[in-house]
C-alpha cells in the first residue's frame, strides 16, 4: 500500500488557513435510530473545493452523516451549517447540495438525457438551456452518444456515469457521493477515480465522498476522515492518516501495520526508546510522545519501510534489528509480501519490491532474515 | 449422443408445455366453440332448444343424400338492431368504468400506504384486503342489502344524526351497484398496485428530492409512471370481470339496472332462446378480447424492459 495522493501541493491548505470559513460545518452532531447511535458526537469542518473522504466500515455511521448532509435524515442533536447556513427543518430539496447515489437511483422509465434534465427542470430553467447544459454534460463524462438510451440499456460504469452527471447539472456548491464506484470492477474502479478527481478539480465543486475503500480514498481526497462505531477517529491528509496514525484502529485500518508492544525506557524530546518482547529488540523512533516513563505503548511499522537481508545490517546499535525466518512469500509481481516468524513468535509481514527479475529469488523459504527497519519508520500509538 | 438427448430435451419440453394447452383446449377454446355454434344456430322449442347447424339432407326422390351447413347470423344483427342490447352494453361499459376508477381512486392509497408502510406491518394489512374473500360473496353482497336499504344502516345512521327525515333508499338503484361493485373487486385493484408499488427503490423519491423536486411532484414524475403497469392490471383486472358482472346488479341494483350480464341471463333462463343468449356471450367476449390483448402486450413490454 504504497499509493501516493495525486494532489498537488498548493500554497496552504485550506483547513490550516485561519482566515478561511469552512463552507460545511459538522457542530457535535448526534443520529439515533432507537437505542442505536449511528452517529456520536461528530464535528467536522469541510472547505470549498475539497474533496473530502468519510472513510470507515459498515454500521460506521459515514453513510448517515453523509444522509444529514443531504437532509434524508434528522440530526438527533447538533447542527449542521452549509454556506452558514443552518439545514434545520430545510427539506432535501431546498438545499444546495446534489447527491451520487450508492445504487445511482437512475429514474428506470426516462432516457439518460431525461435524467440528467430532471433536476433542472425542477428549477423551471429554460428549455434551450436545459438542452445545451445537458449536452455538455454528457460530453463530459462521454455519454453523449447514449443519450436515448433508457438505463436498462446501459453498463454498469455507464450508469455510474449518468448518476454523476445527473448530479453535476444542476452545479452544486457541494456533492455528496455515497460509494460512488462501489459497483464497478476494479479496473474501471481505478479508472473512474482519475476522471472524478479531474471533474472536481475542473468544476471547482466541494466534495464529500463517503467510501469503505482505503485504497479509494487515498487517491482521490484531500482529506480523509476515519469513521469507526460513529466516531471520528481522525482527521487528515491521506499522507497524514497513513504515516501518523494516532491510534490502533486508524493504522491498521489504513494499509497494514506491524503493531508491537512495549515499555518506554527513555523519552527524550528527540526521540524515544522502547524495549519490547515482541519484536525481540529495542525500537529507536525519533519522535517524542507524551507518556510516563515505563507506560505500555505500541509500535506501528509499516511493511515496506522494513528491509529484509540475509546478513547482519552493518554499524547496527542492535536498535530496530530483529532476526526471524521466511514463513510465506507471495509473490504479486511488483512487490513480494514476506510473512517472517520472529524468535519471539511474532509473524511479521514485511512487502519489498521486485527491483531486479529473477526466477530464482535470494530471500526464500525458511531462511532466516535480519528485518531492519529506520528510526523514522516506527509510530508510536498510546491508543 | 448429444443429438438423441436433445431429441429427448425437447420430447419433455413438449409434453410439458401440452399440458397446458390440452388444459385450454378441452376448457376454453371447446366450449366457445359449441357456444359460438350454438349462437349461429335458430331457436327452436325442443329439447336441446337450439336447431342443429349440420344435418343430412336425404332427399329420396332425387336419390342424393346433402350436407347442409345453416348458418343463422340473425342472431348478431339482432344484437345491433334491438337499442336493449346496445344500450346494455354501453350500461355495461358504464358501470365497469365507473367501478374501475372508483377501484383505482381508494385502491391507489391503500396500496401505497401499505407499500410504505413497515416491512413488518404489510403482511397482516395485506391480509385484511384479501380477509373478505374467506366469506362467501353472496354473503356479503347480502349484508351491503341489509347497510343500504331503507332504515338500514346508512339510512338510520343519517336520520339519527338529523341530516334526512324522511326514509332514504340507497338500495336498487346504479348507487348501490357501484358501491357493491366497488368493494367487490377492491382487493383485485389493490393487490397489482402493491406488488408494483413495493417494487420500487425508494431512493429514487429521495434523489427526486435531492434534485429539487417538491414530494407531489415526485409522486407525478417517478411514482406515477412507474405504477403505471400496476395501474393496468389492476384496471383490466377490475373492469373485465365488471362488464359481464351479472349477481351484484341483479341484487343491488334497481329495476332499470340494465347490464349485459342480466339480459344473458334473461335470454338464456326466461326466454329460453340459448342463440341469441350464446350470441351475446361471444360479442361480450370478443369485446373483452381487446382490453385482454392491451394488458398482454404491456405486461410484454414490461417483462422485456425488466430484461
Amino acid at each position: 500500500m504504497a499509493v501516493q495522493p495525486i494532489r498537488k501541493p498548493t500554497r496552504l491548505e485550506p483547513w490550516q488557513d485561519p482566515s478561511q470559513t469552512p463552507y460545511v460545518r459538522i457542530e457535535k452532531v448526534t443520529k439515533a435510530f432507537g437505542d442505536f447511535i449511528a452517529v456520536d458526537d461528530v464535528s467536522l469542518s469541510i472547505y470549498r473545493g475539497e474533496f473530502f473522504a468519510l472513510l470507515g466500515g459498515s454500521g460506521s455511521g459515514k453513510t448517515t452523516l453523509l444522509r444529514m448532509l443531504a437532509g434524508f435524515e434528522t440530526p438527533t442533536e447538533g447542527k449542521i451549517f452549509i454556506d452558514g447556513v443552518d439545514m434545520a427543518g430545510i427539506p432535501p430539496y431546498e438545499r444546495p447540495v446534489n447527491m451520487m447515489f450508492q445504487s445511482y437511483a437512475l429514474f428506470p422509465h426516462m432516457t439518460v438525457e431525461q435524467n440528467v434534465a430532471f433536476g433542472l427542470k425542477q428549477d423551471g430553467v429554460a428549455k434551450s438551456e436545459i438542452r445545451e447544459r445537458v449536452g455538455a454534460m454528457l460530453d463530459l463524462v462521454q455519454l453523449g452518444r447514449f443519450a436515448k438510451r433508457k438505463p436498462h440499456q446501459l453498463s454498469g460504469g455507464q450508469r455510474q456515469r449518468v448518476a454523476l452527471a445527473r448530479s453535476l447539472v444542476k452545479r452544486p456548491k457541494l456533492l455528496l457521493l455515497d460509494e460512488p464506484l462501489g459497483a464497478l470492477d476494479k479496473r474501471l474502479r481505478e479508472q473512474t477515480q482519475f476522471e472524478l478527481v479531474n471533474i472536481q478539480e475542473k468544476l471547482g465543486v466541494t466534495f464529500i465522498v463517503v467510501t469503505h475503500d482505503q485504497e479509494e480514498a487515498m487517491t482521490m481526497s484531500s482529506r480523509i476522515a476515519v469513521m469507526n462505531h460513529g466516531v471520528i477517529a481522525q482527521t487528515g491528509t491521506p499522507t497524514e492518516i497513513y504515516e501518523y496514525p494516532q491510534s490502533r484502529f486508524v493504522a491498521e485500518f489504513i494499509g497494514s501495520v506491524n503493531m508491537f508492544e512495549g515499555r518506554v525506557v527513555e523519552d527524550q524530546s528527540d526521540h524515544v526508546l522502547i524495549r519490547s518482547e515482541d519484536a525481540g529488540c529495542d525500537l529507536y523512533i525519533n519522535h517524542a510522545v507524551a507518556v510516563p516513563s515505563g507506560a505500555t505503548v505500541g509500535v506501528a511499522v509499516r511493511p515496506e519501510k522494513i528491509a529484509l537481508s540475509k546478513e547482519p545490517p552493518a554499524g547496527s546499535d542492535g536498535r530496530n534489528v530483529t532476526t526471524g525466518i521466511v514463513r510465506e512469500i507471495a509473490y504479486l509481481g511488483d512487490v513480494s509480501i514476506y510473512l517472517v516468524e520472529l524468535k519471539t513468535g511474532k509473524t511479521v509481514r514485511v512487502t519489498a519490491p521486485n527491483l531486479v527479475r529473477r526466477t530464482e529469488m535470494p530471500i526464500t523459504w525458511d531462511d532466516e532474515v535480519y528485518l531492519t527497519w529506520r528510526p523514522f519508520a516506527g509510530v508510536v500509538l498510546t491508543q | 449422443m448429444i443429438n438423441r438427448l436433445r431429441r429427448i430435451g425437447l420430447w419433455g419440453r413438449g409434453a410439458v408445455l401440452a399440458v397446458p394447452y390440452l388444459w385450454l383446449l378441452l376448457f376454453f377454446l371447446v366450449p366457445f366453440l359449441i357456444v359460438f355454434g350454438i349462437s349461429l344456430s335458430e331457436s327452436v322449442i325442443a329439447q336441446p332448444p337450439y336447431a342443429p347447424l349440420v344435418e343430412w339432407l336425404v332427399d329420396e326422390d332425387a336419390g342424393t343424400t346433402k350436407l347442409q351447413l345453416l348458418l343463422n347470423l340473425s342472431n348478431y344483427l339482432r344484437l345491433g338492431g334491438d337499442d336493449l342490447y346496445v344500450l346494455a352494453y354501453l350500461n355495461s361499459v358504464k358501470i365497469a368504468l365507473v367501478t374501475t376508477i372508483c377501484c383505482l381512486l381508494i385502491g391507489y392509497p391503500m396500496a401505497y400506504a401499505i407499500a410504505r408502510a413497515e416491512p413488518a406491518k404489510r403482511g397482516p394489512l395485506m391480509m385484511l384486503v384479501v380477509l373478505p374473500f374467506w366469506t362467501s360473496f353472496l354473503i356479503r353482497i347480502y349484508a351491503w342489502i341489509g347497510i343500504l336499504k331503507a332504515n338500514g344502516v346508512i339510512d338510520n345512521l343519517l336520520q339519527w344524526s338529523g341530516l334526512t327525515t324522511a326514509p332514504f333508499e340507497l338500495l336498487y338503484s346504479d348507487w348501490a351497484v357501484y358501491i357493491g361493485m366497488t368493494y367487490c373487486y377492491l382487493p383485485f385493484m389493490v393487490l397489482p398496485l402493491y406488488a408494483t408499488l413495493e417494487k420500487m427503490d425508494p431512493t429514487l423519491l429521495e434523489a427526486a428530492a435531492d434534485l429539487g423536486c417538491r414530494p407531489w411532484k415526485a409522486f407525478l414524475t417517478v411514482t406515477l409512471p412507474l405504477s403505471l403497469p400496476g395501474i393496468i392490471a389492476g384496471s383490466l383486472l377490475v373492469f373485465i370481470p365488471s362488464v359481464g358482472e351479472f349477481v351484484t346488479p341483479e341484487l343491488l341494483g334497481g329495476p332499470d339496472t340494465l347490464m349485459i350480464g342480466r339480459v344473458l341471463w334473461n335470454e338464456f333462463f326466461a326466454n329460453r332462446d340459448w342463440p341469441v343468449a350464446s350470441a351475446v356471450a361471444i360479442a361480450l367476449l370478443l369485446f373483452l378480447v381487446v382490453p385482454i390483448m392491451i394488458f398482454q402486450h404491456v405486461q410484454g413490454r414490461q417483462a422485456e424492459a425488466e430484461r
